[in-house]
This record gives structure tokens, sequence and C-alpha cells, in this order.
């Protein structure tokens, strides 16, 4: 099937002919009809643009002018403004918005002759790990339990549209943020790789804001490879974004194959946690041990902070959050509802518009920054955030890289960890530190629990050294042979 | 530190969003769960440590302080709720 394509794969036939970015494109619109219904992956479809892309890649293709996607068909988190085509961040606020520019990350994309598909389901501003805080209703995992397939799990959050989406063959590739795990966790959720690149590799220009400080676009894909693929184009320095790194970006896709022989692999004893599932430990330790075979050595280490990093980044994101948030007013763009006076309006439109994670994150934002609470809170969490960051460079003066679990747990069922907030944020204990860091990081599939649920494994690296993340990565994919299939997926 | 019902009035008029009264003891309760969790942040010692702003690993680039963008107002009013001509328009804010 052309669904089961890997991106490196589709390239090859796309080349040579086999089959056209046409058949390529409506393999996946067709299979986006028949499951998305169900899956609710995607906010939008944009079926004529698509083709209209599909068309030009042929073109392209038959004059021999193929760049690195030309043809091949991929998600769009609903966070990244496209051109023409409504952009909700999966907010009712936003629900009207059409933006007039298209951000950095999708136009290199589209330089590089890659075709959208559409735009996927999201928690809110991307606040949340389950997709269930999306105004445009909740994402199904296409996991399935093995002893109970009538639970519809959640795909993880907040990118859970274009995780479940290319788990599910909606898509070969997409595009994710991460805040505090947005890309890692929904990777894992839904058996497949996800990266988080370091903080300015990928521009954030046109990507609406959550927490500046803290936002890492990246790809989603089936293999460690088509991550590679996928950032090499995602990626590179935008005089738009004041935070963009100004640095040549590497071939990933060939780190791909470097192999991890005399590497030095950390194994950060903080990443043990209470309550973690006994088979999360068993896939850690199977995963450290297909490294120790392909040559690497694993040393034991401390990142003594670890278990400080999820409280810091419920200060500081929300801090951030409040204030980027304060644009939505009814004013400029987007929702309005209308109030008995200006501040009536501004009141109801955004009492009214955001959701209620959404209002809650504000409000938390709001308290640790106002006077008296500064100090206490938010430069308290910012004193934090550098002993996080001291942490990992310190770690990276002995080893190479870091091997953790990507999640403490695995995907669970829609409505469970809903009562209390702080139960949903201890989804992201494992990757929220890599954000405060803006260090890379990867998720790559390490093996299924005994519901038949995957299990992610997540490598660390230094900044700007994606390519020993990509190294580590390939790896593990090389030594797991994940080859399980979701339940839900096109041609099952 | 516990956020009374005044604190949850205020923080939420300081962030303009409008609460209806029967909300606030749900809110109340949420918040003080969240700030009592992160107050763990207060068995760190950080005595000395300079805070750190941003994850980015390198120097803030300077530019040109010119204009460089811009000249387009039906663009950038397309997706107003409401306008009156070239301008954004809200309800009348002086008597």
């Amino acid at each position: 099937m052309l669904t089961d394509l890997t991106i490196a794969q589709a390239r090859d036939g796309l080349r040579a002919g086999t089959f056209s970015a046409e058949d390529l494109t409506l393999a996946h619109l067709h299979a986006i009809e028949a499951l998305n219904p169900r899956l609710n992956a995607y906010i939008t479809v944009c079926h004529a643009l698509a083709m209209d892309q599909a068309r030009a890649a042929d073109a392209a293709l038959a004059r021999g002018e193929a760049r690195s996607l030309t043809g091949i068909p991929l998600a769009i988190k609903d966070l990244f403004c496209t051109e023409g085509v409504r952009t909700t961040a999966g907010s009712r606020i936003l629900g009207p918005f059409v933006p007039p520019y298209e951000s950095t990350v999708t136009a290199n994309l589209l330089r590089d002759g890659a075709i959208f598909l559409g735009k996927t389901n999201m928690d809110e501003f991307a606040m949340g790990s389950s997709n269930m805080s999306s105004a445009y209703g909740p994402v199904e995992n296409p996991w399935k339990r093995r002893q109970d397939a009538k639970a519809v799990l959640v795909p993880g959050g907040s990118s859970g549209g274009s995780a479940a989406a290319v788990a599910a063959r909606l898509a070969m590739g997409g595009t994710g943020t991460d805040t505090g795990g947005s890309i890692r966790q929904p990777a894992s959720f839904c058996g497949i790789v996800g990266v988080k690149p370091t903080y300015g590799r990928c521009s954030r220009w046109g990507v609406v804001a959550f927490a500046s400080s803290l936002d890492h676009p990246g790809p989603f894909a089936r293999t460690v490879e088509d991550c590679a693929i996928l950032l090499g184009s995602m990626a590179g320095h935008d005089p738009k974004d004041s935070t963009s790194a100004d640095m040549p970006v590497p071939d990933f896709a060939a780190a791909c194959a470097r192999g991890v022989k005399g590497l030095r692999i950390g194994v950060p004893r903080e990443y043990r946690v209470d309550g973690m599932p006994a088979e999360t430990e068993v896939a850690w330790q199977q995963g450290l041990a297909w490294l120790r075979e392909a040559g690497a050595e694993t040393v034991e280490i401390s990142t003594p902070h670890r278990k400080y990093a999820l409280p810091a980044y419920y200060i500081i994101a929300p801090a951030e959050a409040s204030s980027n948030l304060a644009r939505y007013d009814g004013v400029r763009f987007g929702l309005r509802t209308d109030g008995e006076d200006l501040r009536d309006l501004y009141e109801r439109t955004r009492a009214s518009g955001f959701g209620i994670e959404v209002r809650r994150r504000i409000l938390v934002g709001t308290y640790v920054l106002s006077t008296g609470y500064y100090d206490a809170y938010y430069l308290r969490a910012q004193k934090v955030r550098a002993l996080i960051l001291r942490d990992f460079t310190e770690a990276f003066v002995h080893v190479d890289a870091l091997l953790t679990p990507t999640a403490p747990s695995a995907p669970f069922a829609q409505g469970e960890k809903m009562d209390d907030p702080v139960q949903m944020y201890l989804n992201d204990e494992f990757t929220v530190p890599a954000d405060l860091a803006g260090v890379p990081a990867i998720s790559v599939p390490g093996g299924l629990d005994a519901n038949g649920l995957p299990i992610g494994l997540q490598v660390i690296g230094k900044p700007f050294d994606e390519e020993t993340v990509f190294s580590v990565g390939a790896a593990l994919e090389r030594a797991a042979g994940f080859d399980a299939l979701p339940a839900l997926r096109a041609g099952a | 530190m516990s956020l009374d019902r005044a604190t949850v009035r205020r923080i939420a008029t300081l962030a303009r969003i409008r609460v209806e009264e029967d909300e606030i003891p749900r809110l109340q309760n949420e918040l003080n769960g969240i700030i009592g969790w992160i107050e763990q942040l207060n068995e760190v010692n950080v005595e000395g440590v300079e805070p750190l702003t941003g994850a980015a690993h390198m120097a803030l680039k300077m530019r040109e302080d010119v204009v460089s963008d811009g000249g387009y107002p039906e663009k950038v009013l397309a997706n107003a709720p409401d306008r009156a001509g070239p301008f954004f328009a809200v309800p009348k804010v002086v008597e």
C-alpha cells in the first residue's frame, strides 16, 4: 500500500516513476476520508489544495527538479499559520482565523516540495497531554488495548492529531511543536518517532505562541531517518525569529547511519519514579542493552534537579502564556463576544473563547507574575531552570547522550486523569527537562507493554548535536525492529 | 500560600477573563492544588544562582532598526471582527 511507505521509500518511488505524487496524495486523502471521521486527527482537510500541490510536484519530477520532499504528503499541526488556510490552535477563539501569511517552517517544507494534506487537531494552544482540551473534539489513538479493544485511548498531546495521523497512515510525516513534551509524548503514545530539536534550530515565526522560551517546532514520522529528512527541511536560520540559530543545518539523515560505537550513553537515575510501570523499566533496560550490543558504553549518572523541572515548568510556561495570550482580545482577529463596554467585551470574549485549561493556565501565569509573588514564584522558577540546564551541562562532560523513557505511562483512556490537573501534568515529567534546557531529544518506539501498547524511549543530546541524537535513535530503531501496527490504520 | 476568593477575582480581572460567581470555588480549588504542588520548589537551594530566561544557546543577534515590513492594511484587517474603513472598530470608549 502506498500509505505504508516511508518517506525515504516514497521519494525513491516518485523519482523512479513507479507512482505519481497525485497517486500518493489521493491514497492519503482516501485514507483520511475513511478514518478521520472516527480518529478526528484533522481539523481541516485541504483536499483541493493538496491535489494542486501534487500536480505541481509531478510537474517538477517530470522536469527532473525534485527537491528533498517533492510529492511527500504531510500533516501540519494547526498551530502553524498557513496562508489562506484556517489556523485554529485548537481554540474557539481562533475559529474564524485565516492567516494572511505562512509560517517559516511550513514555508520551508513547501519550498522543498511537500504536500499539505490538512491541519491537525491538538490540545487548545498546545496546553495538554491528551488532546482532550481541543475545542474541536478529542482525537482517538489508533492503538487498542489487547484485552479491552473498546476503550478509546488518547493519542497524547498536545500534537495528538499529527501523531495519530502519522501512526494511522493518514500522512507520511507531520509537524508538531514541543513546549513540555508535546511532540515526544504523543510520538511515544502512538508508536512513532518524534523529534524536538535544539531551541533555535527551527524558527518559531508564524507558529501560534504558547511559551516563547520553550516552544520548539519539530517533526513526526514512522522512522528515524524520515524525521531526519523532515527536520533537514524545517530547520535553518530565520531573521524573523530573534532566537533562530544562525548555524549551518547538518545532514541529519546521514547521521542516522553513523552507529554508536564508542559513544558514552548516560543513564540518569532520577528518571525512575514511583508508580512507573515495570514494563517501562524493562523497555529502558532493553534499550540500554541494545546500545551496549551496538558498541556503546552505558554510564549511570545523576541529574539531581529532574523532579523540580515540572513544577518550574508550570510557573514559567503559564507566565509566558498569560503574556502571549493577551493578544486575544476580540479586536484585531479571532472571535469576539460583545459586551457593555470595551472591557466587558475583552472579558466576555476571553471567557467564551478560551477553554477551561487555557483559562486555568492564564490565571496561574497572571498570579505568579503579579506584584508580591514574582520573586517567590517566577524568579525562583527561572533559577531552578538554570540548575536543570546545569545538570545537563555537567552530564554532557562525561557522556555523549542520555537514554530515558519518554513518558512514565502507556496511553490512557479518554476521561482518565481528567479530575486533577496535576495528574495530567505528570505525563510530561520526563520530557519537560529538555524543553527547559533547550537541548535536542527524540522519542523512538522501544517495545510494547502487556496490553500491546507502544512504549517510547527518549534520547537526549547536547545543544545543536541532533546528529548524535539521530545516530542513537537509529541504532535503537534497528535493534528494536519495531514492526507492531496500530489496530486502526489505512487498509487495515 | 492559599488563594482566597478575592485573589481569584483579582487575578481574573488582571487577566481580563470574566469569571462567574459560581465558578470561583472550583477555580480556587484547582489553582490552590497547582500552586501548592509548585511550592515544592522551595526545597531547592537557589542561593547565588542566576535566573535563566531562555533556552537559546547563543547570544541574541542585533539587527538594523529599520522598517522592513508592512504596507498592506487590507491583509492586516482581513481577520478583524469589526472594522470602520482602514481601522479596527471597538465599542465606544469615551462619552
